[in-house]
């Protein structure tokens, strides 16, 4: 099986804003994700999208995703192949939209994990096995709902399965 | 019953007792996307099978963000957009109408004990009104668009009571910054916030909508005022609706309360490249600027114009300075015409753009040079939001930003202290 890997941005550990994930430049005119994809990061880490391969994790600290409601941010690195960002805290707007699109967002201790570790997400006991450092790092859990959404793939999945909106908490 | 005005209005539009981490379907009276937003919201809804929309009059679409538009690819997103609002009789207000949170406030769609949903995270600008107004993204957009529905988690509220007489050349959004320099850019992450206190009961409807807008720089999903005399009056001249409006119980839990004593303050900044990261402007008094920029959703209202021209009037930029003007809509583009504004920045050497978001969002009207010092009165200075990430961006006060369009570097205000009212 592949290996999945941790990836830290080389600059900026908190508080990453959806303007650092994808540029207005971009969000206004680019529709396709494959191609938003390969403008991730790019104010402040050049090719981000080149070292991600599917399945990885991206690793951060507090209060990821803060700023604008665009969808395009959580689309985008949805886009590099990223199963899951895992963070200390997530912004509000940005975990909806996350959740909306399929995106799993962890929220632990991120201290644990450096560039470069292999994790292993193991939903069932709600923790992220770093396998480099042999360390299991429990997760918050994840909200039922959300379970459900992301367990359909994203909102639109669920919406449709369900025939319209359903709160089970 | 112990609740908050967040826990009251969602209760309302749950037709049920809710308290802060409940989660719950609530009815929503109001939704929007705008032209950053909006191809992905018409995307989902069509990927969601169905035909129509649940109540066209319940939605409007703005094309605001990139008006006109600067290139092909932002020019089929609005074709898109006018295509959809046909086919649907939705209301669409098209290039030179304004910013959505300014034609939402002044199109009398929405008032006070609402729930609005947006698809821009300044939608909390509404709170103002005593409004539970909250950003959202494309796909929960496309959800209410389908349903008139969505879910919400009740929020817990940071109860804010601010106190004492402004200073002289200092303003609502000196407060806001203020208030985000202390709680920070993630201290209210999740919450509701409630503002109070003699200083707001003071405060203008324009000064109270800057207030609100920056709600969401701390996190927050939306920042209530109540609704006293000066709301209901606003309301009573704007919106078609009547109010319902919501107070909290005397007895209500809040997760924070935080008292802000206000009659010392001075002009605040934010520097680059957070918004909580605000010093006194005497602080920092003398970096050079290359562009100054006076408008957006946070201060680009008429008062704010008029703050502006009074202390641009007579006076020129310095050579080195480009000033951009957007006023926040055709309205109030018209008013600054008629009183002469827009006679003032001209001949100041400012140039006036389309009413818009302008240069904030870094797609046109202004996009800076590698090294360039912008100062706005916006609510965002992240690193590339005005479209190049080797600028720096600097929040301020209208006061501020045109009393240092005049030096060519940052200013204190209070040094045109004539000009002031």
């Amino acid at each position: 099986m592949m290996k999945n890997i941790a990836h830290r941005l080389l600059k900026v550990q908190n508080n990453v804003n959806t303007d650092y994930i994808i540029s207005g430049r971009y969000k206004f005119r680019v529709r396709d994700p494959h191609e938003l994809a390969k403008h991730v990061f790019e104010d402040i880490e050049e090719s981000f999208y080149k070292r991600v391969k599917k399945g990885d994790f991206l690793v951060s600290g507090e209060n990821f995703g803060c700023g604008s409601s665009r969808e395009q941010a959580p689309l985008a690195l949805k886009a590099t192949g990223l199963r899951a960002v895992v963070a200390k805290s997530f912004a509000r707007i940005f975990y909806r939209n996350a959740l909306n699109l399929g995106l799993y967002l962890l929220e632990c201790n991120t201290n644990y994990i450096d560039d470069g570790n292999e994790l292993e997400l193991d939903l069932d006991k709600n923790i992220l096995k770093n396998k480099s450092k042999g360390l299991n790092i429990p997760l918050k859990p994840i909200p039922l709902l959300a379970k459900k959404i992301l367990s359909e793939g994203g909102m639109v999945e669920y919406f449709k399965k369900y025939g319209g909106l359903k709160v089970e908490t | 019953m112990k609740q908050t005005i967040a826990e009251k209005i969602l209760s309302n539009h749950a037709n049920k007792y809710l308290r802060a981490g409940e989660v719950a379907i609530c009815n929503v009276d109001y939704c929007f996307g705008q032209d950053g937003t909006s191809s992905l919201i018409i995307e989902n809804f069509n990927k969601l099978g169905i035909d129509k929309v649940s109540d066209s009059s319940k939605f409007t679409m703005f094309i605001d963000h990139s008006a006109p538009s600067p290139n092909i690819g932002v020019s089929s997103i609005h074709k898109l957009m006018r295509e959809f609002a046909k086919k649907h009789s939705v209301k669409l207000y098209d290039v030179g109408c304004g910013i959505c949170h300014q034609l939402m406030i002044e199109s009398g769609a929405i008032a006070s004990g609402d729930l609005v949903l947006g698809a821009d995270s300044h939608t909390c600008t509404y709170g103002a009104l005593n409004i539970f107004s909250t950003g959202v993204g494309s796909t929960d957009l496309a959800i209410t668009l389908a349903s008139g529905k969505n879910w919400l988690k009740v929020p817990e509220t940071i109860k804010i009571i601010i106190t004492g007489k402004l200073p002289v050349g200092v303003y609502s959004k000196d407060v806001i910054l203020h208030i985000i320099r202390n709680i920070t850019s993630q201290g209210a992450n999740y919450m509701a916030l409630e503002f109070y206190g003699d200083t707001v009961k003071r405060l203008s409807l324009s000064d109270r909508f800057t207030m609100a807008n920056m709600s969401v720089e701390m996190g927050a999903k939306c920042g209530i005022f109540e609704a006293d005399k000066k709301v209901l009056a606003w309301l009573k001249e704007h919106s078609k609706k009547k109010p319902n409006p919501i107070i909290a119980d005397e007895n209500a839990i809040y997760a924070d309360v935080k008292e802000y004593d206000v009659s010392t303050l001075t002009p605040q900044v934010a520097m680059p490249h957070e918004v909580d990261n605000v010093v006194s402007a005497e602080e920092i008094l003398g970096i050079q600027i290359d562009e100054a920029f006076i408008g957006t959703c946070t201060n680009g209202r008429l008062e704010d114009l008029e703050i502006a021209a009074n202390i641009l009037k007579n006076n020129k930029i310095h050579p080195n300075v480009k000033l951009v003007i957007g006023p926040a809509s055709r309205e109030v583009f018209l008013k600054a015409v008629k009183k002469g504004l827009i006679d003032i920045f001209v001949e100041a050497g400012g140039v006036v753009v389309a009413p818009g978001c302008g240069p904030c969002v870094g797609t046109h009207n202004g996009v800076l040079a590698d090294g360039e010092n912008a100062i706005s009165t916006a609510n965002r200075n992240f690193k590339g939001r005005m479209g190049n990430p080797n600028a720096n961006i600097y929040l301020a006060s209208p006061a501020t930003v045109a009393a240092s369009a005049i030096n060519g570097k940052i200013t204190d205000p209070r040094t045109f202290a004539r000009r002031l009212k």
